[in-house]
């Protein structure tokens, strides 16, 4: 019934163990008494009865998604501050960014910076910790009871309580070297995270990992949970090791995971919003401004309507090419069991 | 267990140990600052337990913003969404997964692709459009625009495809309209997507930050996440008061969570995006 680029699609969408939902369904159906009062009757034409059930679904969606996607598009040329009446600039907004805004150029190395950090970082700790997890050990609720709390914490929340945790003097972060210092005499001074361009970006990071590792973990443990004990046990059988086990079985067999991972992670970590602006105002010195912080900060700070829109089209792009990049180098690594 | 298996296990759960530490040392950080009195908040070297547990922090930071205006502004969108979310998504996957018509496939394709636009793309249109309909600082901004996500529909078609059609045809030779097949067969038997998603689409509105920033205006408008930043732009350096602002935006999610740890997990990685 399915064809194969169909379900190539699904498969990095849902990778193995997260559709777990969707199997074993069939023993608990509950079926209806049947009535025979029914409104409708069978018609083989179903035109108007697929318009009532679309219409409310559609009719937002037109409202509030296709109508914003073109007005977006029609607003990327203008100059506009809400009250002047709006200038057609054709490409002039794409222009400046792209040639003259030194500050654009700063919040796409930062962005850069952001999405080249948190990506590779949460995976290889989600799976490190999902392994960990994954070894039958006991406790393993409680564990991932902890790990994830993060991921239900309101970000604003603990983008305050980080930068109480990192301040420079206070901070619980820096107290260990302080008291290094203090007891060896040694001229070293822990870095004032959130107020040098140095390692602003560095704290936004923390935060978004601390956040965020437990998701990719639950996930992780889903898709190990997936991979059959037979192919560990005859591995172990032809004697072979801890790593090689790891990495030739393990790796493959999750790469399904990764690959989903990687999509949707880099999707959000291109539009990191809330860490940086509530953690560090996007500063000093625009040195942890993001993209979307930079979205905002036009439209609603500065007035320019088009030049944020135009930079929203500009991210687009990036994710767009990132992603598009993926799928196609998913051939080379990503192995899709052709399982039963 | 083999001698050497107790090792690895007594290794891992070393490992495992020091990790959750790291994980939940900023809250245990966020309520022992909570609980401090002003002047034990600048000590150094940090102080863990506070001399005496001083509740007074969270009358002060309660008091001091309507945080229960936010609460009830929270549970309004956040319900309101996810209800409207659910019924017009769930009826459209319906047409899309059981119901033959003309340009089914096309308009589906058309629901797919808009999954690949991000919402930034949309957020000042939107806010034009929410301006344009007078809608700026009210509960029809903050819940419609985010009602009508394709990613819903798109999920629930999945699901409802799995579910044997031939349950449909017994019902339909029964005499049952599609509306009842909807909702006696279609949905009761989709449950636990719906309550995952449910849950996925409920945390990502009650967390929501941007959106709310941007429409609303007014301080009785405010949502826990835009309230919290409007304290924090108002208390800056009271570490003491922020912390306890913070546990009380925090607590709420997290009794539950900590009540219905297995639906959390589910709903958000059901639905993937959740993460964030």
């Amino acid at each position: 019934m399915v064809t194969q680029p169909r379900r190539e699609t699904l498969n990095w969408y849902f990778p193995r163990g997260i559709m777990s939902l969707s199997s074993n369904r069939t023993t608990q159906l509950k079926q209806p008494k049947p009535r025979r009062t029914g409104f409708g009757k069978w018609r083989p034409g179903q035109q108007n009865e697929a318009y009532f059930f679309l219409l409310p679904s559609l009719l937002g969606f037109a409202v509030f998604v296709l109508v914003p996607i073109l007005g977006a598009f029609v607003l990327s040329f203008f100059r506009w501050n809400l009250i002047s009446t709006p200038e057609f600039v054709a490409l002039r907004n794409y222009q400046e960014l792209i040639f003259q805004d030194a500050v654009f150029r700063k919040v796409l190395g930062n962005t850069f910076f952001y999405a080249l950090t948190i990506v590779p970082l949460q995976l290889v700790f989600g799976l490190l910790m999902a392994i960990a997890l994954n070894q039958g050990i006991r406790g393993l609720e409680l564990y991932r009871l902890i790990y994830f709390m993060p991921v239900v914490t309101n970000i604003v929340a603990v983008a305050i309580v980080f930068q109480w945790l990192l301040n420079r003097d206070f901070g619980v972060a820096n107290a260990w070297v302080w008291q290094l210092a203090d007891a060896t005499g040694w001229p070293i001074a822990p870095p004032d995270w959130l107020n040098s361009s140095f390692w602003a970006k560095p704290a936004v990071v923390l935060l978004t990992l601390w956040k965020n590792v437990g998701f990719t973990m639950v996930i992780y443990l889903a898709g190990l949970q997936a991979v059959p004990d037979s192919l560990y046990d005859a591995s172990k059988v032809d004697g072979a090791s801890t790593w090689q086990r790891f990495r030739y079985i393990t790796i493959p067999m999750v790469s399904p995971t990764t690959f989903f991972l990687l999509v949707i992670q880099l999707i959000g970590a291109f539009q990191l919003f809330a860490e940086p602006f509530v953690m560090t105002s996007g500063g000093p010195a625009q040195s942890s401004l993001s993209i979307v912080m930079y979205i905002y900060q036009n439209a609603f700070e500065f007035g320019r309507m088009g030049k944020a829109t135009a930079i929203a089209w500009i991210l687009f792009a990036i994710i767009f090419i990132f992603t598009l990049i993926q799928t196609r180098l998913q051939r080379r690594w990503v192995h899709y069991e052709v399982g039963p | 267990m083999t001698k050497r298996r107790r090792l690895q296990h007594t290794i891992i759960h070393v490992l495992l140990i020091i990790g959750s530490l790291f994980m939940l040392l900023p809250f245990l950080w966020m309520i022992s600052t909570s609980l401090k009195e002003a002047r034990e908040v600048f000590t150094f070297p940090p102080q863990w337990l506070p001399s005496s547990p001083n509740w007074s922090n969270y009358a002060r930071a309660l008091t001091s913003m309507p945080f229960g205006r936010f609460y009830l502004n929270s549970f309004i969108v956040a319900t309101s969404t996810t209800i409207i979310t659910l019924a017009t998504s769930s009826l459209a996957a319906f047409a899309f997964a059981r119901l033959r018509f003309k340009g089914r496939d096309s308009l589906f394709l058309v629901y797919l692709a808009t999954l690949m636009i991000p919402f930034t793309v949309l957020l000042i249109p939107n806010f034009v459009l929410v301006r344009y309909l007078g809608w700026y600082d009210s509960y029809q901004a903050l819940i419609f625009p985010p009602a009508f996500s394709a990613f819903a529909t798109f999920l629930l078609r999945q699901y409802f495809r799995g579910i044997p059609v031939e349950l449909d045809d017994a019902a339909r030779i029964d005499g049952a309209s599609s509306l009842r097949i909807w909702w006696q067969i279609i949905m009761p038997n989709s449950a636990p997507a719906l309550a995952a998603l449910a849950i996925f689409i409920f945390l990502g509105n009650w967390n929501e930050f941007l959106w709310p920033l941007v429409v609303t205006n007014s301080e009785n408008m405010r949502t826990i996440p835009v309230g919290l930043n409007s304290f924090q732009g108002q208390f800056s350096v009271r570490w003491e008061l922020l912390m306890a602002a913070a546990v009380v935006a925090m607590l709420p999610v997290l009794v539950v969570y900590m009540l219905a740890q297995k639906w959390f997990i589910k709903g958000i990685t059901i639905t993937g995006m959740g993460g964030r």
